[in-house]
């Protein structure tokens, strides 16, 4: 890896922050589980998902190991990763918080809770709070359309969510 | 014998406070001496009155809406609550609002999803039985002379699809159900893979029987984590119970079935584009042709279908082609899984037969706007469905009428908007939307809804409206006839209803 590799900026500009050090051993574990999906049939997106399942996201570091295993390149892989939005690069907070922003959840005044959501939690949508205890993250639809607005909230679906109830629901995760 | 009572675990009841009845429920004497047993059930889909529990009587189920922990415990103090409780919405059969004809989701709500016994004692698995009895062309012709279309929203006719499919021969066949359930104000896919997860099971492997496929793969979206958790463990109990796997109920035919959880991208719900994703590739649409009736996934025949389309197909070889084909209105067959949303008084799953007008759906079923104040618009079909003024809520739900008043029904997803919403930014968000999620392929999408964005920003401002309303026009007709897929293809329509019926919001 040679210092202008972005993958060493990342790694760096997470170790400074002290979120994550990447270690071998999540390298390995990455590789492990690749190995043990590479027998299904389009096996990429089931062995990200399970990667990011254990890690919260998906380092630029194990790219190489699982590229190996599954005989990509790296960049098909990278292709891969940033073409789908929920895949992570970056690790995501202890909860993340998805809100609706689809038609839906608009009619019923999602607009005014995704501004309110922004200035509560302190950041902006794909940012994760200094403390480390929230992402936040937009999501267009969680078919939960008929008691509009809705959140999710680790898995977890709410309903018809005004700015206090909002708040409700954040102080009591 | 203990008095079973039905708790709905459906996301969205759970949202509303379901699980904390239950809990409640639970807690209380009539439960522990088992005068009482608690089921946990998908939902019927009256969402305003979730949690909506219900009361095994010899008379039927009566329902108790709107419940909470506290109210429940209330209800039950002194035992099961009578027919003649004041909180009684009586036999919720009889109730109004389920004035429908369920077909498809008749055992939303009112079984055990991963109970197969509660799945066979409501007709399920007759289906399957059946097609394991009929020849393969025999499958095919009972769902093309059932009349039912893609209820994914493109309204294909289903059988002339599988018909391509077993005309094709081939070493290996797929089948793929598309349960990338993107477009707002749509849930039905979600209630029946948490509600009624075998349905879906046995209609993919009636389908598999059909054409000779051997696997197949549910593409769900990530975003409904329940709904994934309930298919996969459906899954195992069916093929524990060998409805699928490798000798289908000792018959010989093998159909190996696997769930594939997708990643957020919108464009997956494109068939093409979600067969790129289940190869483990970027979902990037494919050209037409091939169809992938003839090269699909893998490069082998493959049918994709909607979820409902492949649901529907147990019902039509129980109750046959022509009960199915009889319901409905011109072209538009069968029943249509309505699914009304956004500013609405009462949301939630209506299967009724095409031909029921907007006016019907909104008024006589939804009791109007939440908000109190006048409908202003529907937006039919999707974030590429046209917004439709209040002046057309006359036309009946069918899919040729639809396209006469220049709207799409789609898969049935209705979301209402009353008469503060902006629809000259609900425009821009139909541009926005598609800048987002477009996958990149082809350049009317890709850069057409970035100028989309900007252009309608520009009319906003006051900035030469006259010539830049000519130039969004222009810009529409590109995208509408140049794009790969209907996303780059139908994201205008959204932009161009609004400059139609309400020119003075763009």
């Amino acid at each position: 890896m040679t210092p202008d590799d972005p993958r060493h900026v990342n790694a760096q500009r997470i170790e400074t922050h002290e979120i994550h050090v990447i270690t071998d051993d999540r390298i390995g574990r990455a590789t492990e589980i690749a190995i043990s999906l590479v027998d299904k049939p389009g096996a990429l997106l089931p062995v990200l998902h399970a990667i990011q399942d254990e890690l919260s996201y998906i380092p630029a570091e194990v790219v190489p190991g699982i590229a190996k295993v599954l005989n990509l390149s790296r960049a098909e892989i990278h292709g891969v990763i940033s073409f789908y939005h929920l895949f992570r690069t970056q690790p995501a907070g202890e909860k993340t918080v998805f809100i609706c922003r689809a038609e839906s959840c608009q009619a019923m005044g999602s607009r005014e809770l995704e501004a309110h959501a922004k200035a509560s939690l302190g950041i902006d949508f794909h940012e994760t709070t200094a403390d480390g205890a929230f992402s936040l993250e937009p999501v267009y639809c969680l078919g939960n359309c008929a008691c509009s607005p809705a959140i999710m909230i680790n898995e977890r679906v709410h309903s018809r969510v005004t700015p206090d109830y909002f708040d409700e629901l954040i102080r009591a995760t | 014998m203990a008095t079973k009572v039905f708790i709905p675990a459906d996301t969205t009841a759970r949202s509303l406070g379901a699980d904390d009845v239950a809990v409640a429920l639970s807690g209380l004497k009539a439960a522990q001496t088992n005068e009482i047993e608690l089921v946990r059930t998908g939902s019927r889909g009256l969402y305003w009155l979730e949690p909506l529990i219900e009361v095994e009587t010899d008379a039927g189920r009566i329902g108790f809406g709107n419940v909470t922990a506290r109210s429940v415990c209330e209800l039950f103090v002194q035992g099961v609550p009578p027919l003649e409780h004041k909180d009684c919405l009586g036999l919720i059969e009889e109730h109004p609002w389920l004035k429908q004809k369920r077909l498809t989701c008749a055992r939303l709500g009112v079984i055990d999803p991963l109970s197969l016994t509660d799945y066979r004692a409501f007709e399920g698995f007759i289906g399957l039985e059946r097609a394991l009895k009929m020849s393969r062309q025999e499958i095919v012709s009972a769902v093309t002379d059932s009349g039912l279309r893609g209820r994914g929203g493109a309204a294909f006719p289903t059988g002339i699809k599988w018909q391509t499919v077993l005309d094709v021969s081939s070493e290996q066949k797929y089948v793929v159900c598309n349960a990338d359930e993107g477009d707002s104000g749509t849930f039905v896919d979600r209630m029946i893979m948490e509600g009624d997860p075998f349905m879906l099971i046995e209609g993919m492997t009636i389908a598999a029987l059909a054409v000779g496929a051997t696997q197949g793969y549910i593409y769900a979206r990530a975003e409904y984590p329940q709904g994934i958790a309930t298919v996969t463990r459906a899954l195992e109990l069916a093929e524990a119970s060998a409805y699928i796997g490798k000798d289908i109920l000792d018959s010989g035919k093998s159909f190996h079935l696997e769930i594939r959880k997708a990643a957020g991208a919108y464009i997956c719900g494109e068939e093409t584009s979600m067969l790129e994703s289940l190869e483990g590739k970027r979902g990037v649409v494919r050209y037409r042709p091939p169809l992938p009736a003839i090269e699909g996934l893998f490069g082998q025949p493959t049918i994709v279908n909607n979820l409902v389309s492949l649901a529907t197909v147990p019902d039509i070889l129980v109750k046959g082609a022509d009960y199915y084909q009889k319901l409905g209105v011109g072209r538009s067959r069968g029943t249509l899984t309505i699914q009304l949303a956004g500013n609405i008084k009462r949301g939630g799953l209506i299967e009724i037969p095409f031909g029921v007008t907007l006016h019907e759906i909104l008024h006589d079923f939804g009791g109007g706007s939440a908000s109190g104040r006048p409908i202003k618009a529907v937006q039919a079909g999707g974030p590429l469905g046209a917004y439709i003024p209040a002046a057309d809520f006359d036309t009946p739900m069918d899919y040729e009428m639809f396209k006469g008043i220049d709207a799409m029904l789609g898969h049935g997803g209705l979301v209402a908007f009353d008469d503060t919403a902006d629809l000259g930014q609900m425009a821009r968000f139909a541009m926005e939307f598609c800048a987002l999620e477009s996958c990149g392929k082809c350049t009317p999408c890709r850069i057409g809804a970035v100028r989309g964005v900007e252009v309608i920003d520009r009319i906003h401002a006051g900035d030469n409206p006259v010539e830049n309303r000519i130039l969004l026009r222009d810009l529409c007709d590109t995208m509408i006839e140049g794009s790969l897929c209907a996303l780059g293809g139908m994201a205008p329509f959204p932009v161009l209803s609004v400059m139609k019926h309400f020119p003075d919001e763009l």
